[in-house]
């Protein structure tokens, strides 16, 4: 798709943490992805809209290899990653939170966060118990305090609130220092307290850590983001930044138009 | 008890709860006033198939894998003892020394539940129960067929514990100190290590494999390596019940005793170590004195009954049962105490409104 200069001036700003070529995903006859060519920067903040069945719950299953695509080639920081298992790819600096919580139900807060700090480091096999010195303990507990969980440390997971859950999740996709992140819909169901913690933590995140968002509330997608993807039937529809895709005719028609009135 | 203090050294034993004190001290002293019988038949053969059980209880309880090849592997260590050892039958018998046989024998265990992992954990739920009740079943026809190894039909008899430090380890006596050092070495380190990385990774990957991926782990060697410290576990009940049985023999690994193993762990209950050896006991006390209830063929049905009615009215075993009991005696308790605190308040004279 044509990008504009200022999409330009950003995409070539540094070197690419994900690179996606002729990506495709059927499902049976169901073309979920078709033909999907896509470049994020390193530190780059991506949002990706489209309406319902546009394609981009897939396109994150195509890059995390949840499910593989059919066909094309995946690209993390440069590396070929089409052929690799999801935990290998994680381990390349990749995280994702899922639509739909997944989380550990029978563990406490603090361990699922601590499980999720220590599965990129080394010593995953150990036998011993994790004292509160250790290194990925401490990383968990700070990142207790930056998703505002620091009193229900110790509850069960089962027994959170649905925005809480929604709060875990985000806490996991930032454990062990990715550099590429990808937000599912981290906003759906959320208070408006709840959804301006959420943006806070987005914008508070470092510099190098990029992500690609995926969020129905348009308010909150042009807020985080300094690019967008429109998806449309499997395919990327356009390009371009916040202000280029909301003042973009076609968009605000196929969009926004029909979107504005129910978001 | 509080696993921080005690690895933190300030552990002393008045952590222990009351309870969980006395059982100990039961355990010890059992030998003290019960009859060999009771002793041996009773006791030490409730510590080996609940070890056994336990070994299936972290698998199902802590993995979510539910493996019916526990016992096989606890047969084929028992095999290898009289294999690689020395055995009265005349085929086989290498008389390796007991400090090669053990370890050897464990380790091939081990590495064969590892294997038998390997296979069934792209499985889940009823198939992995299916795949795992093939293996169990192969192996059971594999060593009945094989006379040149494993002496087909007969198996292997006369195998027996060293003689250390002038203990005859099969005296009733020393044996159900060793099983009990055993299973309760075990118990501790399944306890201990729950709490561990790989415990709660482990049972993370129960709850949810497809986030442990997306969280960078390779759940599937995660549950071969869980398969492993299970075939350890397994393997030296293993060990244990050969020395107790003196014989080994295809019946030793059928199919019968395969789900008597699930049997067990299901009726103690699979969410914590003491399951099953809740279940071994109930087990092993039914198997014993059912007969004085109903004829000796009925053993399966008493047994079967018994299942039933454990299942029925609790899902998580004698544990869930136990766990759905205490909240009400502990309020009980709390309101027997609360009862005694506003009597001794209305005695000395204090409004019943005043707050403490």
């Amino acid at each position: 798709m044509p990008g504009t200069d200022a999409f330009s001036r950003l995409q070539s700003a540094g070197r690419y943490a994900l690179e996606l070529e002729a990506v495709s995903r059927h499902f049976g006859a169901l073309v979920a992805l078709a033909d999907i060519n896509m470049t994020v920067a390193a530190g780059e903040r991506r949002a990706v809209l489209g309406s319902n069945g546009a394609g981009k719950t897939t396109l994150f299953n195509a890059i995390t290899g949840d499910f593989p695509p059919t066909t094309g080639r995946v690209r993390l920081f440069g590396e070929d990653v089409t052929d690799l298992p999801v935990h290998e790819r994680i381990r390349r600096g990749l995280r994702r939170t899922y639509q739909i919580s997944l989380l550990f139900n029978g563990l406490s807060v603090i361990d699922n966060i601590y499980l999720a700090c220590r599965g990129v480091s080394r010593r995953r096999f150990s036998l011993r118990r994790p004292g509160r010195d250790e290194s990925a303990m401490e990383t968990a507990e700070t990142l207790l305090g930056a998703v505002h969980l620091e009193e229900a440390r110790d509850m069960l997971v089962e027994a959170l609130s649905y925005g809480q859950q929604r709060q875990l999740e985000i806490a996991l996709a930032l454990a062990g220092a990715p550099r590429l992140i990808l937000f599912d819909e981290p906003a759906a169901g959320l208070s408006p307290t709840e959804r301006s913690e959420l943006i806070e933590i987005l914008q508070s995140l470092p510099e190098h850590m990029g992500y690609i968002i995926i969020e129905h509330d348009m308010d909150v997608a042009l807020r985080v983001s300094e690019s967008v993807t429109m998806m449309h039937n499997g395919r990327i529809f356009r390009e371009g930044t916040p202000q280029e895709i909301e003042n973009d005719p076609e968009v605000q028609e196929l969009y926004l138009g029909q979107g504005g009135g129910h978001a | 008890m509080d696993a921080r203090r005690l690895l933190s050294g300030n552990f002393s034993f008045a952590d222990l709860h009351p309870g969980v004190l006395l059982v100990i001290v039961f355990l010890l002293a059992y030998p003290g006033f019960a009859s060999d019988f009771f002793v041996f038949q009773i006791g030490a053969y409730t510590l080996i198939l609940g070890t056994i059980a336990l070994s299936l209880m972290m698998l199902g309880g802590y993995g979510g894998m539910v493996s019916l090849a526990q016992l096989t592997v606890a047969g084929l260590a028992g095999y290898l003892v009289a294999i690689v050892g020395t055995n009265s039958v005349g085929v086989m018998g290498l008389g390796w020394p007991w400090w090669i046989t053990v370890p050897f024998a464990i380790l091939a265990a081990a590495v064969f539940s590892a294997l038998i992992g390997a296979i069934s954990v792209r499985t889940e739920g009823i198939y992995t129960i299916m795949i795992t009740l093939a293996i169990a079943v192969a192996f059971f026809y594999f060593v009945r067929q094989n006379y040149v190894v494993f002496n087909g039909f007969t198996g292997f008899a006369g195998i027996e514990p060293p003689t250390l430090f002038g203990v005859y380890w099969r005296d009733p006596v020393p044996f159900y100190y060793l099983s009990l050092t055993v299973a309760g070495g075990f118990y501790a380190a399944v306890l201990y290590a729950s709490r561990s990385t790989f415990g709660l990774s482990l049972q993370a990957i129960r709850d949810n494999p497809r986030r442990m991926r997306a969280l960078g782990y390779d759940v599937t060697l995660h549950r071969v390596f869980a398969y492993f410290l299970a075939g350890l576990i397994a393997g030296t009940a293993g060990v244990l019940m050969v020395w107790f049985n003196g014989r080994i023999s295809p019946g030793s690994v059928g199919v019968d005793i395969v789900i008597d193993i699930l049997v067990i762990a299901v009726v103690g209950g699979m969410r914590h170590p003491i399951g099953p050896f809740l279940g071994a006991l109930v087990f092993v006390l039914l198997q014993n004195f059912a007969i004085d209830l109903i004829d000796r063929e009925r053993f399966n049905t008493v047994i079967g009954l018994a299942f039933l009615l454990v299942v029925l009215f609790s899902p998580d075993g004698l544990l869930g049962l136990w766990q759905r009991v205490r909240p009400k005696l502990r309020f009980a308790r709390t309101a027997r105490y609360e009862a005694g605190r506003a009597e001794e308040r209305d005695r000395q004279g204090a409004g019943p409104l005043e707050q403490t």
